[in-house]
């Protein structure tokens, strides 16, 4: 198998080493990345739990390969605060919406919303609700996560 | 509920409090199973079945051995020799074997998905390698799939009689027979509900290291670490102190992780053969087609009533599909027949439940596994409404008990108390305008818009106590500096025990909820007890933590008022602050008492034993019920099948809410997972027992576009347990199923169809619509 050298930008820092070809992106962040964040849910590009940030753009970390990110930014959910007292702003609301219960969809529900809070023009609720069927959350029903984004959209209006 | 005259008024039970293990979660620093590295960890693949039912001819494993990097390949020949047996001590009804073909598939194969070998490797990615190496044929046997294969067919068990895996019934009973002879009103049908998956967004996995004689640790993705370890040591006759299960954050399990399967015990007898650490973690291909599968069940409703619309006799048969080798539950009957009678008189009551082996994967508990109790009853007693000419609601109050019949005894045999069925429906009809929503429906029906509404009762029996199910435990200790740490046999997948115990410990000790830690998911940390099942743990662990904490609160006192020469009623603990009532001067803090019990004995009480720690298990009663009335609004468009739900109002009463917030998370899971079960879900086999949805993109899960916001209304009836709780988590995915479907056949009504067949998706309902018969 034949390995391939990458260096990329993750969470502000330069990383490197080599990866296999069919290494993804997914499994090269958790295994030589030291990321516990993005999680391994259907690996097949559905349910979201992966999600990522690569030059700005929310994308399935399942279904892109590490070399792909060679000389890319990654941000992982690793990224998003310096402290449990200073969580951003999403984060925070997550946590006063109730909108987590196990936790291992929340780091790519994140993501997305991150993503789409960096957005010019703003978004929609409805964009952004349309943006998160693209993530499955099996405990919640979804309620807080709706919540969190009617907060959002409020905030803009 | 604050009985005690000293201790500070209730400031967390009942509160909003958010999550103590959220900030963890949210940032990536979750740990699960896929988390933990080992130093010198293998990674295991498996090669599972691809035929339904069939022979194996040929299994060679060379090449597989041969590749570089795959370190071992075990097939059932290797397990065999530990002499492992499949059984579950914990689950097992008396006098039901299990079909024994080995951890690994040792002569044939009963599923698409059964485990045929495994191989071990450097890494995921080379176990994966190898295990395409791995030359395996069948002879392709015709499988039996679906109930009614199963019922004729020969057993698909070597040595096994028939296909049945247990069936009860209530007996012969001419009394009911003449009930229905002689009824005003008889209603008869059957409700199939569509398989479903447990899907939690964390698969399956473990970590597995047997580092020392007789020492076998397991960091694994479950329900209860202790449950676990006594069902692995009972599996390789290990004493069960010397396996210990841990896991830190488990990603949801929903019943799918209430035991190990065959394919989890078979990653463990590889590392105790291979004596190097092991993680396997299912991928979500293994997690839909072989991880465990339930709800492909059917029930047969007869009902009698008299001319006055009361109930007289209920005839019930239950039939479920358990697949080749259920997990966990072998009783057919489980809750559904005991519990279908429901909130409501019925003076006769007849049954017979009958599971099923098929060659599918098997049947694992998911949340609210009896839940065809509440859908066959709701949907039938609507059915029955519309046949009669009376409005649902109505029929409803003609039979329901309320609050001032109980104790209530059910007909078959189970006494119902401390619930208000009656109070909960009439506290949700009033979140509905009924005579405008008819008129709104009316006038809809006359554009070509088709809106219903739909209302079902249920009665959840939680914190179901039995066996390894008989209690939980709570020990606390205050930290030399006053800061309390409480080890606990419960164990959160999400459920936020973590937060709800602190807010419990906090609240009837009288200190600060940030210092309060509650320390689980570890066998050899807390004492024995059951985990999260049966919607449990806010009775059983909060009950148990209740009662350790006044437990020390009182010593707390004993030990101050002898320090402060007062009585022990004058001490009061608030914040953590000590004072003697009349004794403005006086004051104290925990930290202090407890460096008086742990560093200055002379100072203690004489007699009284060091530390300041206390301990209690609580068993709860048998069954702590909680009971529900969900209605919701819907639209169905005729033209495509699809339903928009417009209004969902949830009327509970669980008792005293510990944290209403966690409380109302774990309804909605539940409402939604119910959804989703009426419009979405639907786990199909083809003839040949193929899977055909294997994937999430066949396999279709409800989105935040699908749902509702759900309307909560609380009532109040404590439990006679240790702070009035009751249990919550199962009941919303049991009661969502019927009051939509309910509301879906009040939409349709001008067509005179019925609505039985799940999922409802919009293929079914246009057929549904377009079928003549």
């Amino acid at each position: 198998m034949t390995l391939h050298f990458i260096e990329f930008e993750l969470n502000g820092r330069s990383v490197g080493g080599t990866a296999e070809a069919r290494t993804t992106l997914l499994d090269y962040l958790r295994t030589d990345g030291g990321c516990t964040g993005p999680h391994a849910g259907c690996e097949h590009g559905v349910c979201g739990a992966c999600t990522i940030l690569v030059d700005g753009q929310a994308i399935r970390s399942c279904l892109m390969l590490a070399v792909q990110a060679n000389g890319k930014t990654v941000e992982t959910v690793e990224s998003l605060s310096e402290s449990d007292e200073a969580l951003h702003p999403i984060q925070q609301m997550f946590k006063e919406e109730f909108a987590l219960q196990c936790g291992f969809c929340t780091p790519g529900f994140l993501m997305t919303l991150v993503a789409l809070d960096r957005t010019e023009p703003r978004p929609s609720a409805e964009e952004m609700r349309a943006a998160l069927s693209g993530h499955l959350c099996r405990c919640t029903g979804y309620q807080g996560i709706l919540r969190v984004v009617d907060r959002l959209a409020g905030q803009r209006a | 509920m604050n009985d005690a005259p000293t201790a500070s008024a209730m400031r967390f039970i009942g509160k909003r409090v958010q999550r103590k293990e959220d900030a963890r979660l949210l940032t990536g620093r979750g740990t699960y199973v896929d988390d933990v590295v080992v130093a010198g960890m293998l990674h295991a693949a498996f090669v599972r079945s691809n035929v339904a039912r069939g022979k194996i001819t040929h299994l060679d494993v060379t090449n597989a051995r041969a590749l570089a990097g795959v370190v071992a390949v075990y097939t059932a020949q290797d397990i065999d020799l530990l002499g492992v047996r499949y059984a579950n001590s914990i689950f097992d009804l008396p006098e039901h074997a299990h079909p024994d073909n080995g951890l690994l598939a040792r002569t044939d194969v009963r599923f698409v998905g059964d485990p045929v070998a495994i191989v071990i490797a450097q890494t995921r990615a080379i176990a994966e390698d190898g295990a395409a190496l791995i030359d395996v044929e069948y002879l392709a046997e015709t499988p039996v799939i679906g109930i009614d294969a199963a019922k004729t067919m020969a057993p698909l068990h070597a040595g096994w009689r028939n296909n049945v895996v247990s069936s009860f019934s209530s007996g012969d009973n001419a009394e009911i027979d003449a009930a229905f002879a002689e009824a005003a009103h008889v209603v008869e049908d059957t409700l199939t509900n569509g398989r479903q998956v447990q899907m939690p967004m964390e698969p399956r996995g473990l970590v597995v290291y047997a580092d020392g004689a007789g020492e076998l640790t397991v960091h694994l993705a479950c329900q209860s670490p202790h449950l676990a370890a006594a069902h692995i040591a009972d599996i390789f006759k290990l004493p069960t102190q010397q396996v210990r299960v841990l896991a830190k954050d488990v990603g949801g399990a929903f019943g799918l992780k209430v035991t190990s399967q065959r394919d989890e015990l078979a990653v463990i007898a590889a590392a105790i053969i291979l004596r190097r650490p092991i993680k396997w973690i299912e991928d979500r291909l293994e997690n839909l087609t072989a991880g465990g599968q339930s709800r492909d069940e059917r029930l047969r409703v007869r009902y009698a009533f008299d001319a006055d619309y009361r109930l007289l006799a209920a005839d019930i048969e239950y039939d479920v599909d358990y697949g080749a080798y259920p997990h966990a539950m072998q009783d057919s009957s489980s809750l559904v027949t005991p519990m279908f009678p429901g909130p409501y008189r019925l003076p006769k009551y007849r049954w017979k439940s009958t599971a099923w082996f098929t060659n599918t994967a098997g049947m694992v508990p998911y949340r609210g596994p009896w839940m065809m109790e509440m859908f066959g009853r709701e949907v039938l007693l609507d059915i029955a409404a519309r046949q009669m000419g009376i409005d649902p609601i109505e029929l409803r109050r003609k039979n329901i008990i309320s609050k001032d019949d109980q104790p209530f005894q059910m007909p078959s045999g189970i006494v119902l108390t401390d619930i208000s069925p009656r109070e909960t429906m009439e506290m949700t009809v009033e979140a509905f305008d009924l005579e405008e929503f008819r008129r709104e429906q009316a006038q809809a029906r006359a554009e070509g818009r088709y809106i219903g509404l739909g209302l079902a009762n249920g009665v959840e029996p939680t914190t179901v106590s039995f066996g390894h199910y008989s209690s939980d435990i709570a020990h606390l200790r205050v930290e030399l500096n006053g800061k309390v740490t409480a080890t606990t046999s419960t164990f959160s997948q999400g459920h936020g025990t973590p937060t709800a115990l602190a807010q419990v410990i906090a609240d009837r000790l009288g200190i600060a909820f940030e210092d309060v830690t509650v320390m689980e998911g570890d066998s050899s940390r807390s004492g024995f007890g059951s985990g999260a099942g049966g919607s449990r743990q806010a009775v059983a662990g909060g009950g148990a933590a209740l009662v350790a904490s006044d437990m020390l609160r009182e010593k707390i006192q004993r030990i101050a008022a002898y320090a402060f020469n007062a009585s022990t009623e004058s001490i009061r603990i608030e914040s953590g602050v000590i004072t003697v009532e009349g004794s403005p001067q006086i004051s104290s803090t925990i930290a202090q008492i407890a460096q008086m019990a742990y560093l200055t004995p002379d100072r203690l009480p004489p007699g009284m034993e060091m530390g300041l720690e206390s301990q209690y298990r609580l068993r709860p009663p048998m069954m702590v019920f909680a009971n529900a009335t969900h209605a919701c609004v819907c639209e169905v468009d005729v033209e495509t099948g699809k339903v928009a739900i417009l209004r969902w109002v949830a009327g509970g009463d669980c008792g005293q809410l510990i944290n209403p917030s966690i409380v109302e998370g774990q309804i909605s899971g539940g409402v939604v997972q119910g959804i989703a079960g009426v419009l979405f879900e639907n786990f199909r086999y083809d003839d040949s027992g193929q899977p055909m949805t294997a994937t999430l993109k066949d396999y279709l899960l409800p989105t935040a576009l699908d749902v509702p916001r759900v309307e909560f209304r609380h009532m109040c009836t404590p439990s006679t347990t240790p702070g009035g709780f009751k249990g919550v988590g199962e009941g919303g995915a049991m009661i969502s199923p019927p009051a939509l479907v309910n509301a879906i056949a009040d939409a349709l009504a001008p067509f005179g169809k019925r609505w039985l067949n799940m999922p409802l998706s919009p293929d079914r309902i246009i057929c549904g619509l377009e079928d003549d018969a």
